[in-house]
């Protein structure tokens, strides 16, 4: 079967004056969303604080929950709806000393108020200021490092820097869409969602390696023709793979999204804007950046 | 051609039989014990985020093991001036590793003792107050200070892992992070914060003589006595749930602490059918208990637990053979509560939770209800979909992808690693992946057969070609993954482990494996056309 015909040459990087505006914009949107406009919700994990995830076994309306919260005293607190029937999380944002004693003044509280509905507590997360703001450090330090050896390693194999900041470009280009795509859809960024970003970063490299790797090959094949001509042909016969393997991917991420659950909801949606923008990527901000860099800083010297 | 093809395909099975022996642990639970000496390994473990539990790190106080050993020596210091006769003015702690002194007399004298017995005190400085009277600065010596901290840690550790051994915990894992933070992670547990009041609780038991010259009312306004301090008893009213405080004015120096404990139980009173706790000194404890009463007979001597008074008895005798006890208001659990942590021994140093996070059972159980069901709808849609594209060859990639589950699972068992939700998400990226190897080299060898090449030389070519793409995007990623594991943390961790097993397992199968069934197909069925 054949998904796409041999030959075919649709040009990709002739697109790319129009496309440095689209991902100019995109951009734009993202880091403003972030930065000025919504803003990144850190959730318990990153910010500190009290959650709660209860379950009652008879119908509790959300008011009654958060009457409960401000009869405690607990002006701060937000409930929502979670999940499942009659379920609700509780988050309180405080960053004071004694966590640990107010989620447990609220777990009593609760238990004592809704006492004929059997309530149930089946998620309690109270997560220290410091812890956050740790985690935070170090699993920026640890991506950051990361990229330095990816910088190496792909600029060590194609023999010039300009591959490895291609694919750098590409990852930064990624995290920072997607990023925008979780302040604009007012996600909380937790636990997972970081690992979705960690997933994200895997996916994108290696979706931009296999074009960068058929470049390598045409290179020695198509000597004559320029390198633009070389990264159009290249982005061309490896289309079939890139449809085939982002489209499975993609199948899989919706498959999520739509039965995974309320836990999954958030991941799978953040997945989506990740690959497309890793797929995107690959052809419009990596293999731009080599290009220019080609043109620009490069010494000329034909082989 | 034919026997090199035999030699891989009986190393490929051996490879996949030990993997699956590896993973049948985790599948089966009740295999035979021998089995295990055979095999080295343990059935895969959840994380707490996929079969609930409680997952909490505390951070151990150090500084506060400093103040008291400082405190300590402190004490000693005046004992020890007052024996030989040196005059002592002020004498007290500053700041956690100081001690201020001013002292009177004869200076080489006091320096001796000083320099002699106190070598772990460094002199700061000494100024001249008055003729003949110094003021004295002593600084505790860093390195010892750091070794009352690594103590203090390392004590903690042992402490709380006695006390969750004694509470009973199936696999608990107690473990140092950094280097003053414990990690402690109780799956399946049931009563997350009776754990928590159970290990976080100091437990430090003190006897101190109640100051009976003393006025409480005077002191409760302020002037307390030099050498008494001011402690509570804390009772519950059950009916109300209101917290009542007494106040007692006591001597401060304790007299003996928990350290000389052999034992703790509970017992029931037979008189009022309350259960209380009873206490077994070991010898130096019941030699000293039997002095202290003996010498303060008709004396109130108050049992303090973590700076709350219990009970305050008055003692009616010298009492010989080390036993004494605690009571209150107790149930049976909060009585067995406490005879463990009295058992298990008294923190050096109090502990702060700064991260708790529990998951019910039936939470866990959802989110691997749910993971598990819409993983097998993609894998399966997955697989379809490869075999209605590639046809035979989509069946040898989902053979191939079906054998890489299987050996990160058995790799995951081997390595006791433990399987959490960001775990998962590394699994489903390596086997994307796993999908994307298939794929290049299925698209690499149509192109080769396109270009007019025999069946053999496209297999060899598109493979060769295929491989290095394959090469060079896996092992960056594994690179990628070898720094997170190496710089990150928990979550971040958990997530590089599971890739960077995937990525191995993958270059294994979707490179090697699928290669074997090419040739097979080429070499001894010798088809005609590739179904691809």
């Amino acid at each position: 079967m054949e998904l796409i015909r041999p030959g075919t040459t649709f040009d990709f990087i002739g697109k790319k004056k129009f496309t440095v505006w689209v991902s100019a914009i995109a951009l734009a949107i993202s880091l403003g969303s972030i930065f000025f406009v919504n803003g990144l919700k850190y959730g318990v994990d990153f910010a500190g604080g009290i959650l709660i995830q209860v379950r009652f076994s008879q119908p509790v309306d959300i008011s009654e929950v958060r009457n409960a919260m401000e009869t405690m005293g607990s002006k701060d607190a937000m409930v929502q709806k979670f999940g499942g029937e009659n379920e609700f999380l509780i988050r309180v944002e405080k960053i004071e000393d004694d966590l640990e004693a107010l989620s447990k003044k609220i777990q009593t509280f609760l238990q004592e108020r809704f006492k004929g509905k059997e309530l149930e507590i089946r998620r309690v997360e109270v997560v220290g200021p410091k812890v956050g703001k740790d985690l935070k450090r170090k699993a920026l330090w640890a991506v950051s490092l990361s990229f330095a050896a990816i910088l190496i390693f792909v600029a060590w194999r194609f023999k010039q820097v300009s591959y490895g900041l291609g694919g750098i470009a590409a990852l930064v280009h990624d995290i920072i869409v997607t990023y925008g795509a979780i302040s604009i859809a007012g996600l909380e960024y937790s636990l997972p969602l970081m690992a979705v970003i960690l997933t994200i970063i895997g996916f994108s490299i290696n979706d931009t390696i296999v074009i960068f790797d058929r470049v390598r090959e045409n290179i020695k094949k198509l000597r004559k023709e320029d390198l633009e001509t070389v990264f159009n042909i290249s982005i061309n016969e490896t289309l079939g793979r890139t449809i085939l393997t982002s489209g499975t991917v993609m199948m899989v991420v919706l498959i999520l999204f739509f039965f995974g659950g309320p836990v999954i909801h958030d991941f799978a949606f953040t997945l989506i804007i990740g690959l497309i923008s890793g797929t995107y990527s690959t052809i419009y901000i990596a293999s731009p950046v080599v290009l220019f860099w080609n043109k620009h800083f490069t010494r000329k010297k034909k082989r | 051609m034919w026997r090199n093809l035999k030699w891989r395909l009986v190393i490929y099975l051996a490879v996949t039989l030990f993997a699956i022996l590896l993973f049948l642990p985790t599948v089966i639970s009740d295999l035979p014990p021998w089995f295990f000496k055979v095999i080295p390994t343990e059935k895969v473990h959840l994380g707490l985020d996929l079969q609930g539990g409680m997952h909490l790190i505390l951070e151990v106080e150090a500084e506060k093991a400093v103040e008291s050993y400082v405190e300590r020596i402190k004490n000693n210091l005046k004992d020890d001036l007052r024996d030989q006769g040196i005059p002592v003015g002020r004498l007290e702690r500053e700041k956690r590793n100081q001690i201020v002194l001013e002292v009177s007399g004869e200076k080489g004298k006091w320096e001796k003792i000083l320099s002699q017995r106190y070598s772990m005190m460094h002199e700061l400085s000494t100024t001249t107050l008055d003729k003949g009277i110094w003021r004295v600065t002593l600084v505790l010596d860093s390195r010892q200070e750091d070794q009352v901290k690594k103590n203090a840690i390392d004590q903690a550790l042992e402490t709380i892992r006695n006390r969750i051994d004694q509470f009973g915990v199936a696999e608990p894992e107690i473990t140092l992070q950094g280097t003053d933070r414990i990690l402690i992670q109780l799956p399946g547990i049931k009563d997350p914060q009776r754990a928590i009041e159970l290990i976080g609780r100091t437990a430090l038991l003190e006897f101190k003589l109640v100051d009976e010259e003393g006025n409480l009312e005077e002191a409760l306004k302020g002037n307390i006595p030099e050498g008494s301090i001011i402690l509570y008893q804390r009772s519950v009213d059950p009916k109300t749930g209101g917290i009542k405080k007494i106040p007692f004015l006591l001597k401060e120096k304790t007299l003996m602490t928990g350290e000389v404990l052999k034992d703790a139980r509970v017992a029931i009173d037979t008189q009022f059918n309350e259960p209380y706790v009873a206490l077994e000194f070991d010898d130096i404890g019941a030699k000293l208990f039997e002095q202290i009463t003996g010498a303060n007979v008709k004396k109130r001597l108050a049992i303090i637990l973590d700076d709350n008074v219990y009970s305050a008895p008055v003692i009616q005798e010298r009492i010989a053979g080390g036993r004494a006890q605690i009571t209150g208001r107790f149930d049976m659990k909060e009585a067995g509560d406490l005879a463990i942590v009295l058992r298990a021994g008294a923190l050096p140093a109090p502990v702060k939770i700064i991260e708790q996070r529990s998951v019910g059972p039936s939470l866990g159980q959802d989110s691997i209800r749910k993971g598990i069901i819409s993983t097998l709808i993609s894998a399966a849609l997955v697989a379809l979909f490869m075999i209605f594209y590639y046809r035979t060859a989509g069946v040898i990639a989902d053979i191939a992808l079906i054998l890489n589950i299987i050996f990160v699972m058995g790799a995951l068992a081997i390595f006791r690693a433990t399987l959490t939700l960001p775990g998962i998400a590394g699994l489903v990226l390596s086997i994307g992946m796993a999908v994307d190897a298939n794929i290049l080299i299925h698209e690499r060898i149509k192109e080769e057969l396109r270009w007019g090449k025999t069946i053999r030389a496209a297999i060899d070519e598109g493979y060769r070609r295929a491989f290095m793409t394959i090469l060079d995007s896996n092992v960056t990623t594994l690179i990628a993954a070898l720094f997170l594991y190496q710089f990150g943390t928990g979550p971040v961790r958990g997530f590089a482990v599971t890739l960077s097993i995937g990525i191995i397992a993958n270059i294994f199968t979707a490179v090697y494996i699928t290669r074997w069934a090419f040739d097979f197909l080429a070499l001894k069925v010798k088809v005609k056309r590739l179904s691809i």
